[in-house]
């Protein structure tokens, strides 16, 4: 479903040019769980964001369920964004003083679903995240944990088959880490593509296949024998 | 996104931060409440002075003498005025009314009070609308014609000579001789260049006789005014030509020379007043106005402000799949019920401006709807003009980069 073909994304900074990523070549099927590694700098974030296309490459294609999305206009990014992608950061990236029902209902405003229906499926999304009981709270009300889950439900309300999570453990404990792993399991059990960024090999390794980036390349792609850890 | 969702997307934003919006909205509330007040004192002010010359009767001519033109002397008599009364000379005339206005001491027992005695024909009061009585009664031909020493007294009068006593049948004084007070007017209230409640009206003929007459180049006896009624307000001109014409000729005013009197008319000092109070209300009005524009510049600067502060705001709603269009409409409805919220609470402010003039300034007000309308239209275009540069800025904002500010 991704096809990602020779990418390279440069930026100007002053007078130099900074290679963030230098021809990259990546396929992800339907319904893969990929971890993506690398240390900082390695251009994984720059790689998430044309991913997610909140960003576009400088060359190269990257063709989305068969449609090149490498040379969108911002709005038809954006519908591409409200539809088949949801996103999880690791700064959760909620709005302030904000209830979660009505967090998890933006993306669906934005689609142009009506309100009625809208807040039901909101509270469906927040229920699958185990957070039924809380939609009348706002972030600060709510533990980092549960605004990670929040943010969650907020990706999964407009059932996107693609869900792109930068660091998504990377602001919490390692308890929640682990609960919210085990939501992102559930996830991928449903047949919903997880592209994750991390820096955490315990973290990485719950995905079916990791790759690491390395100044701007890819250096190595391994597939995840799950069998060892059901013991634990 | 409907309009109905980003305005109410615009109203979350504006309600998770009252205390900001309130002072964003202070600048427009100030504005039009400014706006509002000001110009219903000015249009209060225009109405009520229109409505004291209205009540005079606008078809109302006085006539003056002239000195510059008459040699110093007065040039006016009753025999003029009994010449206008001819309607074969002046058909377009239907009352001619006269008096004279001198400044003197009033006495009843040890009371005193200076005031102005003014000398009239029968029929002035009922020509300048005197004509309701606390007690007694006005002046008629037989006093004029005995030169009576009888004399009508204002409400103000009244009270202040004679306090808690009946006046009609007293006699007061007015520079050694006696006149029965023969009638007590009705409070009238402050007219245009008079005031009848501080007036003491006596017969014409007797204020001739004992205050000290004036007299023409030809030794008659003159009077102050004339005051002249024209039978409508459609021949004002007609009976100001036929008052000139009979004036002249009475004079003996040869071509070449001036006239030795002047007519104004009450149309006319109504005119110039209502264009004087007319610009003094465009001039509050303005001044206000600036206030409003400051107002919009107050907005657009907290706008400006709340785009920072939001981008990060802004960079997760382009996440999810807002359109550069949505992010538009979100924050120029926001500066637009800003604006439109403060210039409602405007108009009650201008109310309540227009209210204290009232009450504790004693000015008259009147809240036009006029202005009202101007208001909420000046408001709606302050938050669109002043919204659509932070509006914008906010919706050029690109994704990542909004993502990444901290």
């Amino acid at each position: 479903m991704m096809d990602l073909t020779n990418i390279t994304k440069s930026y100007e900074m002053g007078n130099q040019v900074v290679h963030a990523l230098r021809g990259v070549n990546m396929h992800v099927d339907e319904g893969e769980y990929v971890a993506i590694m690398g240390p900082s700098g390695s251009g994984k974030s720059t790689l998430m964001n044309i991913i997610g296309c909140l960003d576009v490459p400088t060359a190269g294609t990257y063709m989305l369920d068969g449609i090149d999305v490498s040379d969108m206009s911002d709005n038809d990014q954006a519908r591409i964004r409200n539809q088949r992608i949801g996103f999880v950061f690791q700064q959760f990236n909620l709005l302030p003083r904000t209830s979660a029902l009505k967090q998890v209902s933006l993306p669906l405003m934005y689609a142009g679903v009506p309100r009625s229906e809208r807040n039901a499926r909101a509270k469906e999304s927040l229920t699958i995240v185990g957070l039924g009981d809380r939609t009348h709270h706002k972030p600060d009300e709510l533990s980092g944990g549960q605004q990670q889950r929040v943010a969650v439900a907020r990706a999964l309300a407009v059932n996107p088959n693609i869900i792109l999570a930068d660091e998504p453990t990377g602001a919490l404990d390692t308890k929640t880490g682990e609960e919210l792993m085990e939501i992102f399991d559930q996830l991928h059990d449903d047949g919903i593509t997880i592209v994750m960024i991390t820096h955490d090999r315990e973290v990485a390794e719950r995905a079916r296949r990791i790759v690491t980036l390395r100044d701007g390349l890819i250096v190595s792609d391994e597939q995840i024998n799950h069998q060892k850890e059901v013991a634990s | 996104m409907n309009l109905t969702e980003s305005f109410l997307t615009a109203l979350d934003s504006l309600r998770a931060n009252t205390l900001r919006s309130v002072l964003t909205m202070l600048g427009v509330i100030i504005g039009v409440g400014a706006v509002i007040g000001l110009v219903s004192i000015g249009n209060g002010v225009q109405q009520s002075v229109t409505a004291d010359f209205e009540a005079l009767g606008s078809n109302l001519l006085t006539i003056f003498t002239d000195r510059d033109n008459s040699g110093g002397y007065p040039s006016l008599t009753l025999g003029d005025v009994d010449a206008l009364a001819d309607p074969l000379n002046a058909p377009s005339i239907s009352e001619v009314a006269a008096s004279i206005n001198r400044q003197q001491l009033v006495t009843w027992g040890n009371g005193e009070y200076n005031t102005s005695i003014v000398g009239v024909t029968a029929n002035y009061l009922v020509v300048n609308n005197l004509t309701e009585f606390l007690a007694g009664d006005g002046l008629y031909q037989p006093d004029i014609d005995t030169a009576a020493r009888v004399a009508v007294i204002g409400q103000e009068v009244a009270t202040e000579l004679f306090g808690e006593e009946f006046p009609v049948g007293q006699e007061i004084k007015i520079g050694d001789i006696n006149y029965e007070v023969i009638g007590v007017l009705e409070e009238q209230g402050q007219a245009p260049g008079s005031n009848p409640d501080e007036t003491v009206y006596i017969p014409i003929t007797t204020a001739q006789q004992r205050l000290g007459v004036e007299r023409t180049r030809r030794g008659e006896k003159a009077v102050d005014t004339i005051t002249a009624v024209a039978a409508s307000d459609e021949v004002i001109d007609a009976a100001t030509e036929e008052l000139t014409e009979v004036l002249r000729e009475r004079h003996d005013i040869i071509f070449a020379d001036e006239d030795d009197f002047r007519i104004l008319s009450n149309a006319s000092i109504l005119d110039t007043i209502g264009n004087v109070l007319g610009l003094l209300t465009v001039f509050l009005g303005a001044i206000a106005g600036i206030s409003l524009v400051v107002g919009g510049i107050g907005i657009m600067n907290i706008m400006l402000v709340s785009v920072t502060e939001r981008t990060r705001e802004i960079g997760i709603r382009k996440a999810i799949g807002a359109l550069k269009r949505d992010i538009l409409t979100q924050f120029l409805l926001e500066s637009i019920v800003l604006s439109l919220v403060g210039g409602g609470i405007g108009i009650g402010l201008g109310y309540l401006i227009s209210y204290l003039a009232e009450q504790f300034g004693d000015i008259p007000t009147f809240v036009s709807p006029q202005s009202i309308g101007l208001a909420t239209g000046i408001s709606i275009t302050i938050g669109i003009v002043f919204g659509i540069f932070p509006a914008w800025r906010a919706a050029s904002l690109r994704p990542i980069e909004a993502l990444r500010y901290e």
